[in-house]
């Protein structure tokens, strides 16, 4: 979806989290296109901080210094809309509200014009996930796999430049999980994003198959 | 149920039509050249203030309203208002405010107190009344209390609309003799404790009994006619006083309680707590048992020595803003057409302020075929109308009330 | 422009609220040009406290509005802490719900064709007992104003109730049930020991507005109070409406004066929240458990059930009275019935119900979009107001109506604004906002964030992202917090009347306007009439998303939205 050529992949220079006198995170990263990053700590070590600066959303009462740089290009200071940061949450978080397929065309960019096109893009990124004619069922009667894979669809529709993970497999069964594991890694990878996950979950890092980076 | 379509209508109108128009200053009308009053009030909406609590006044104001915008040109709102009162508050706070001009009420139901008020500060346009044509039907020589209102000079700034007299009513289905005086009730409430009360001052037709009652324990009722801080009030009222030392004990609740309004005091009746109740209007008995509100077995009657009697009018703001528009309005309510239907207790049932010998033959034929409603009072039958005190009596009697008896120990 | 939105939304609530008190105090220092009231005397408060009975008044507001707000507080508490959790608390709350939405002159009316010596209750007795008459009790306007209490307490359990549901989540509190009870406590203990202390900080706002309201009401009083004297406030009103002008400025000084009973009762209550926590503060941990509170748990429910009841069963009475001919005292039926009433009504009822809505409308839409963008700006910047704003908030509350409605009508006066819509919806806007910001900041707030986050990551814009993802799925509250404003719209009186110098007749108007004339069939037409667009408003509300959303599971009504 995206190409790779002349990418330099997410860069978290000298970055640091404080909420008032505590230091959350102390990073200095570099996450090459299709690398896969795992940072492992427990819950309440600022993970989930780290990843909300990288969008954009963390609200302002952080303190936050260091630079964070997506393909040459620093991500300070742009709207979270056009940093084309894609994540994805331990909660799937399809829109209630939208069918199946209504999820997936809202983060279809509006530059792909044309209902039969934006139809047809949809439809496409169904049937890869394995998923095809589910266009207009209702998100609640998915299965927790189905779910999850249409989350990443969404995100992946959005042509993200990098793919953010906050404990993305935590809530599935053990049977499931591997199974959206090697999904989305793979997914990631083929697109060439570089991506960054976070998890309190060993398994999550040794399936991922990359730099393992521990926070306290 | 009228369409939702017409609602939006009216609604939209009345969304136009209340501006503020303090810019625009209605000339006083020339009421003296009534056809200038016509043309100058074609076109105008009068914002008329009503005591709305009846549905069958209401729809009489809506009937007149509609007769005036066909034949004149004016429209015609009620502002249907649970207190006369708020209408004068109304204009005393655009007075406050220094609007002079444009103000929101064009025409009040009013008498008594309040028109005195008004008077006093000169809240009122006028004097315009005389000068209509329909005034010269009103019975000036047989109804005095058409140009004194509470003795206080209407003076022209108000033009009578209706009469009312005191009357009490009873279940003849519970009670076979009634007593007819304020001392005869006072003897049959020793026999039959708790059986009677009246609404709690300052209430008006609380006031009124006690105002009833003062007239007929006094020693001389022509004091009554004079301003109160005229005579030796203390000594004046010393015989009211005494009558309601005996007759507190001896009333509904034993007087801890009251019926806030006349019509708190009909369901009293209708509910067997009392057997005797009063109204300013025998016709509007007859249309409470049309109501389903009374037994069909209720009757009026009066006392033997006579009740009071009064006259109410409807008088213009210094302010309004559709003053000739108001005038018109007044006059065709003082019209024989007018005051025939008001007084068919079909439509309200109150008695006319016209002379009926200076009607038009047929006119006078139709006041006469009447039928004024089963519990309703025959001019003969209604005897002696006593004069109301001067309004300071009534402030008097309040204040003294209310120290008495408003505060239960 | 967002972020000028709060602003503008405190604006609207408390500038009238300042602008009305200040067109009060003057008056009642003797400042009001137009009566001769030029300088400044103290002769109106000198007339107002020679007032006989004055005390007495005083007395009554104070006592019973704290006795009611107190009454209402512990059956509320009492009935959470007993059933919080069950079927029986689930039955409650669908009952409780659209009582809500009950007028409290209806209520009270309701409450007086019940109780009253001529009432249902004596009627039933009267077949047992052989009345022909009604006995010579004073059930309703009773010197003590037990009845006035009784008719507040059952309009605020229902309020109150809501209140702390929408506060109860936020304390985890079934797990906390669970544990209390592992420990050995019986339910009411162990919730009011570790639940009640994180809840009530949250529903302390509320209740101090029910105080205030209790302590300052005026048409509940003037249909169950005592008369001989009134709670201060009626007598406040029979002061503005007495012919002899003068008595305008004792009027003034008599509405700052309940100002100030209402802050007294304020200071009381917080007093006693003191007093409460420091003795809760040893209760809570000296180990009693009273495990076995069956019947305090039945008497809750008892209590709670009857409240509901009293409003549901006034109701029916209303619903007789509107269509009875003539019904005699010990007759339990009207002997006929008549629709004629009902018939003429509903002919006028297109105009009124025209007009209400004009009114109504542009005040919940203004304030639903005013709520919206002070919730959404919370959400942009991250900054939440402080508790001090919430008092802001809920100033109109605190603020007795009586208190600055009439200095309000002046100031409108002066600027050339009465009797327009526009200021008619500003007067209704002042109470409208706090009850729609009240109604929607709690799912506002609680919808999870990360919809927003994940929605901007896609790519939306911030705009885009509150139109297509939170709006719809907020779409239940929204509506519900409409229908709450259009239920306050409905119900005013005073702000119409004052401010629209009479020419906009509503629902409310008509309806106080003919309980004027005392007939009970006409109270009745009216009390259910005044109920039928604020319940439209909460069907409507429940109805759209049903139907909007009926294809969609996860918009149910118990998702985490």
């Amino acid at each position: 979806m995206s190409n790779t050529q002349m990418k330099s992949g997410l860069e978290l220079r000298d970055l640091s989290i404080r909420l008032g006198d505590r230091l959350l995170v102390d990073v200095d990263l570099v996450i090459a296109p299709g690398e896969i990053v795992t940072l492992m700590g427990p819950s309440g070590s600022g993970k989930s901080s780290l990843l909300g600066h990288i969008c954009g959303t963390l609200p302002p009462v952080f303190d936050v210094r260091g630079v964070v740089r997506l393909n040459d290009t620093v991500l300070d200071g742009l709207a979270p809309q056009d940093r084309h940061v894609g994540i994805l949450f331990q909660d799937d978080l399809l829109f209630p509200h939208l069918s199946v397929g209504g999820n997936l065309a809202f983060a279809l960019p509006s530059s792909i014009r044309g209902k039969t096109e934006r139809r047809a893009r949809v439809a496409a990124a169904l049937e890869s996930a394995g998923l095809a004619g589910f266009s207009d069922r209702d998100p609640a009667t998915l299965s927790g796999g189905q779910r999850a894979r249409v989350a990443l669809m969404r995100v992946l529709l959005s042509e993200p430049g990098v793919l953010l993970l906050d404990e993305p497999f935590s809530k599935l069964d053990r049977g499931l999980r591997d199974q959206i594991r090697s999904f989305v890694f793979d997914l990631a990878r083929q697109n060439g994003l570089p991506t960054l996950m976070v998890t309190h979950d060993p398994e999550d890092g040794q399936a991922a198959n990359g730099r393992v980076i521990a926070l306290d | 149920m009228r369409s939702f379509v017409s609602g939006f209508a009216v609604a939209a109108s009345i969304a136009a039509a209340s501006t503020p128009m303090s810019a625009v200053a209605d000339p006083a009308p020339d009421v003296g050249n009534w056809q200038s009053v016509l043309e100058q009030a074609r076109g105008q909406t009068v914002y008329w203030h009503a005591w709305g609590g009846e549905p069958r006044i209401n729809d009489y104001i809506a009937w007149a309203g509609g007769q005036v915008l066909e034949r004149y040109g004016v429209e015609v709102v009620q502002v249907k208002l649970t207190d006369t009162a708020d209408a004068v508050t109304k204009v005393l706070s655009e007075k406050t405010a220094g609007v002079d001009d444009g103000g929101a009420v064009d025409l009040i139901w009013i008498n008594g107190e309040n028109f005195a008020a008004m008077k006093r500060n000169d809240l009122l346009f006028g004097p315009w009344v005389e000068e209509t044509p329909n005034f010269d039907y009103v019975d000036v020589a047989g109804k005095p209390t058409v140009i004194n209102d509470f003795t206080v000079p209407t003076n022209g700034l108000e033009a009578p609309w209706g009469m009312a007299q005191v009357s009490f009513y009873y279940d003849t289905a519970k009670l076979d003799s009634v007593p007819k005086s304020a001392q005869a009730l006072l003897e049959w409430l020793a026999k039959h404790p708790g059986r009677f009360t009246y609404p709690q001052p300052p209430n008006y037709m609380g006031s009124t009994f006690l105002k009833q009652v003062l007239t007929e324990v006094v020693d001389d009722p022509k004091v009554l006619q004079q301003p109160a801080d005229e005579v030796d009030a203390q000594k004046v009222l010393a015989p009211l006083w005494g009558y309601l030392e005996d007759l507190q004990p001896l009333l509904w609740r034993n007087g801890q309680a009251y019926p806030q309004n006349g019509a708190a005091m009909r369901t009293l009746l209708a509910d067997n707590e009392v057997d005797i109740a009063f109204s300013f209007s025998s016709g509007e008995v007859s249309s409470a048992i049309e109501a389903f509100e009374l037994p069909d077995t209720v009757r009026s009657y009066v006392f033997d020595s006579g009740t009071l009697g009064n006259t109410n009018f409807v008088a213009i703001p210094y302010n309004a803003s559709a003053k000739a528009g108001a005038v018109v309005l007044a006059d065709f309510l003082m019209s024989p057409e007018a005051q025939l239907r008001k007084q068919d207790p079909q439509y309200w049932g109150a008695d006319t302020v016209l002379a009926m010998d200076k009607l038009p033959a047929d006119m006078q034929n139709a006041f006469a075929n009447l039928d004024l409603g089963i519990a309703s009072l025959s001019p003969a039958e209604r005897g002696t109308v006593l004069p109301e005190p001067h309004p300071s009596w009534m402030s008097l009697v309040e204040t003294e009330w209310q120290k008495r008896y408003g505060v239960v120990q | 422009m967002l972020r000028f939105v709060p602003i503008i939304t405190l604006f609207f609530m408390v500038g009238p609220v300042s602008a009305g008190l200040i067109g009060t105090i003057l008056p009642s220092f003797g400042t009001l040009p137009a009566l001769g009231g030029d300088g400044a005397s103290l002769e109106p408060w000198r007339t107002l406290l020679a007032q006989p009975g004055l005390d007495h008044s005083i007395r009554l507001s104070l006592i019973n509005g704290l006795a009611a707000t107190l009454i209402s507080v512990v059956i509320v508490m009492l009935f959470c802490a007993a059933w919080q959790g069950t079927r029986v608390f689930r039955m409650l709350q669908r009952l409780l719900s659209p009582i809500l939405s009950v007028p409290h002159a209806t209520a009270a009316f309701g409450l007086a064709f019940l109780i009253a010596p001529s009432g249902w209750i004596a009627r039933l007795v009267a077949q047992v007992a052989g009345w022909d008459r009604p006995p010579d009790l004073a059930i309703i306007h009773d010197p003590l104003g037990l009845a006035m209490i009784v008719g507040l307490v059952i309009k605020e359990i229902p309020f109150l109730f809501l209140m702390t549901l929408a506060a109860l989540p936020q304390a985890d509190t079934d797990r906390t049930a669970q544990v209390t009870a592992s420990l050995g406590y019986g339910r009411i203990t162990g919730w009011f020991k570790v639940t009640l202390p994180r809840i009530y900080p949250q529903i302390r706002l509320p209740v101090l507005a029910v105080l205030a309201y209790s302590t300052s009401v005026v048409d509940v009083a003037i249909i169950l109070a005592p008369t001989t004297p009134a709670p201060l406030a009626v007598r406040i009103l029979g002061w503005l409406s007495d012919p002899d002008l003068s008595y305008r400025f004792m009027a003034s000084s008599g509405a700052v004066l309940q100002l100030g009973i209402v802050l007294v009762a304020m200071g009381v209550w917080i007093g006693g929240e003191k007093i409460v926590g420091a003795l809760g503060r040893n209760w809570a941990v000296d180990g009693r458990r009273l495990p076995h509170d069956g019947w305090l748990r039945h008497g809750a429910a008892i209590l709670a059930i009857v409240a509901a009841g009293a409003v549901i069963l006034g109701l029916v009475v209303l619903l007789v009275w509107s269509i009875a001919g003539f019904w005699a005292f010990p007759d339990v039926l009207p002997r006929n019935f008549s629709l004629r009433l009902w018939a003429r009504e509903f002919d006028a009822l297109g105009d009124s119900l025209a007009v209400t809505l004009m009114i109504g409308v542009p005040s919940v839409l203004v304030a639903i979009a005013l709520v919206l963008g002070c919730l959404e700006n919370e959400v942009r910047t991250g900054f939440r107001p402080r508790k001090r704003v919430m008092w802001l908030i809920y100033l109109p509350l605190l603020v007795p109506q009586i208190s600055f409605m009439f200095g309000l009508q002046v100031f409108f006066t002066l600027v050339g604004l009465d009797r327009t819509l526009f200021s008619v919806v500003l007067a209704h806007l002042v109470f409208v906002l706090p009850y729609v910001f009240l109604s929607l900041s709690d799912p506002f707030r609680a919808l999870d964030p990360r919809y927003g986050q994940s929605a901007l990551c896609l790519g939306a814009s911030p705009n885009r992202v509150f139109w297509q993802v939170r709006l719809p799925l907020l779409t239940r509250a929204v509506l519900t917090a409409m229908a709450v404003g259009l239920a306050v719209t409905v119900g005013q009186y005073l702000p119409t009347l004052l401010i629209g110098a009479g020419r906009f007749a509503t629902v409310t108007t008509e309806a106080v306007a003919l309980a004027t004339g005392g007939d009970r069939r006409m109270i009745g037409i009216y009390g259910l009439l005044q109920m039928m667009l604020p319940f439209a408003g909460f069907a409507l509300a429940l109805l759209i998303p049903a139907i909007l959303f009926a294809r969609r599971r996860g918009m149910g009504g118990n998702n985490r939205i």
